[in-house]
């Protein structure tokens, strides 16, 4: 049976009568009950885990600001630290330098020392001999001379 | 043999026919009601299983309703804006959760098994009482929301680039149900129409991609009237400079 009654006396499609206020209150009572039931708790969930994820997030941001400071500090003390390395090791050389100059400056001193001794030995020696050697010319001298006038 | 006729003699159509139930001296249309309540019924069951055993690491159906939540969150957050969402979400969302659930239930589920002495049941947005009951629930929303929000200075509104505008946003305010209720029933009554006078002409493959169609048109609706709403509300909380 196709009943098409558009404006029909009873039914139709533009019925309006008292189902109007009725699912009107009902929506309203849906909307309470779903808060309760569903907005509500879903809600706490959801906003508790945002906050719980943010303030990690934040967290986690502060933590890495504090490495990347740390790692900035170790830097700079295994720069510092490398720096004075560096000058020991720099003053080790110039100390072991001097050390070395004053040793081959003591041999010299003392090579040089002896060697003056020697010279001055060698030089008396020498200036004996040479008065040796002029005191026996002398005296065969004078013995060539003593022969010459007795041969006369 | 005239066409009506023709059609009388095959169709088991029946539009414009109500199963009426009687209280007091009032009439209600007692299909919509009944197939509300089992709608709803379902909705709150699946609610209720859902939101049982909330945990901080969502699994299955607290996973979905979450899902859904965020949905209606952001649907909210974007037209009514940060300040007063919070207030109004409940009542979008449940706008959105009632026509989704009724549009969708009046299509998938095979009412026409079930004979009532009267009239038949199907989708509750396709009958126009509930549709006109949500669209005055929401024009009733925006008034509240722009008085309690803004007090008197909400009527700077109708007069708010220039004083011109006033007796087009009077009108507005008598089109603004009026679209809402209409389309809804429209679409959704114009469904239901179109695969019945499908099946009953063609009962093979033909109305499944209407059907899937009309599933399609279910959904958005459900959308486009939470998002009026929303936007309606949004509008009447919103500061003029």
């Amino acid at each position: 049976m196709l009943a098409f009654s558009i404006f029909a006396t009873e039914g139709g499609l533009f019925d309006i009568n008292a189902t109007l206020p009725l699912m009107a209150i009902q929506v309203v009572a849906l909307t309470y009950l779903l808060n309760s039931l569903f907005f509500k708790p879903v809600g706490n969930v959801v906003e508790k885990r945002e906050r719980y994820v943010s303030s990690n997030l934040k967290e986690a941001k502060n933590k890495l600001v504090e490495v990347e400071k740390l790692e900035a500090d170790l830097l700079s003390q295994l720069q510092s630290a490398r720096t004075e390395a560096l000058k020991i090791v720099n003053e080790a050389e110039k100390d072991s330098d001097k050390l070395y100059q004053e040793a081959v400056e003591l041999a010299n001193n003392e090579a040089n020392a002896s060697k003056e001794k020697s010279r001055l030995e060698i030089e008396s020696q020498t200036s004996s001999a040479r008065k040796q050697l002029s005191d026996q010319a002398d005296e065969i001298s004078e013995l060539i001379v003593n022969k010459l006038i007795q041969s006369k | 043999m005239s066409f009506n006729s023709l059609i009388t003699n095959f169709a088991e159509l029946e539009v414009g026919q109500h199963l009426y139930w009687q209280i007091g001296n009032i009439r209600i249309h007692g299909q919509v009601f009944l197939t509300s309540w089992i709608l709803l019924g379902a909705l709150l069951v699946f609610i209720s299983l859902g939101t049982k055993k909330m945990e901080n690491d969502p699994k299955g159906l607290q996973n979905l309703l979450e899902f859904l939540w965020d949905y209606i969150r952001d649907l909210s957050r974007t037209q009514i804006g940060e300040k007063v969402y919070r207030d109004w979400m409940p009542f979008i969302g449940t706008l959105f959760l009632f026509v989704f659930v009724s549009n969708w239930g009046g299509a998938l589920i095979p009412w026409r098994l079930i004979k009532l002495p009267s009239g038949e049941l199907g989708a509750p947005t396709a009958d126009i009482n509930t549709t006109i009951a949500l669209a005055l629930l929401v024009s009733l929303s925006y008034f509240y929301a722009g008085l309690s929000n803004k007090g008197w200075r909400y009527f700077e509104y109708y007069v708010h680039p220039t004083p011109i505008m006033l007796p087009f946003k009077i009108l507005e305010d008598f089109t603004k149900p009026l679209s809402l209720s209409f389309r809804l029933f429209g679409n959704i009554l114009a469904d239901e129409l179109v695969v019945s006078v499908l099946v009953f002409l063609v009962p093979l493959v033909l109305p499944i991609p209407v059907m899937f169609l009309g599933l399609f048109t279910s959904a958005i609706q459900a959308l486009i009237f939470a998002t009026l709403a929303a936007y309606y509300i949004g509008e009447a909380v919103e500061e003029h400079h």
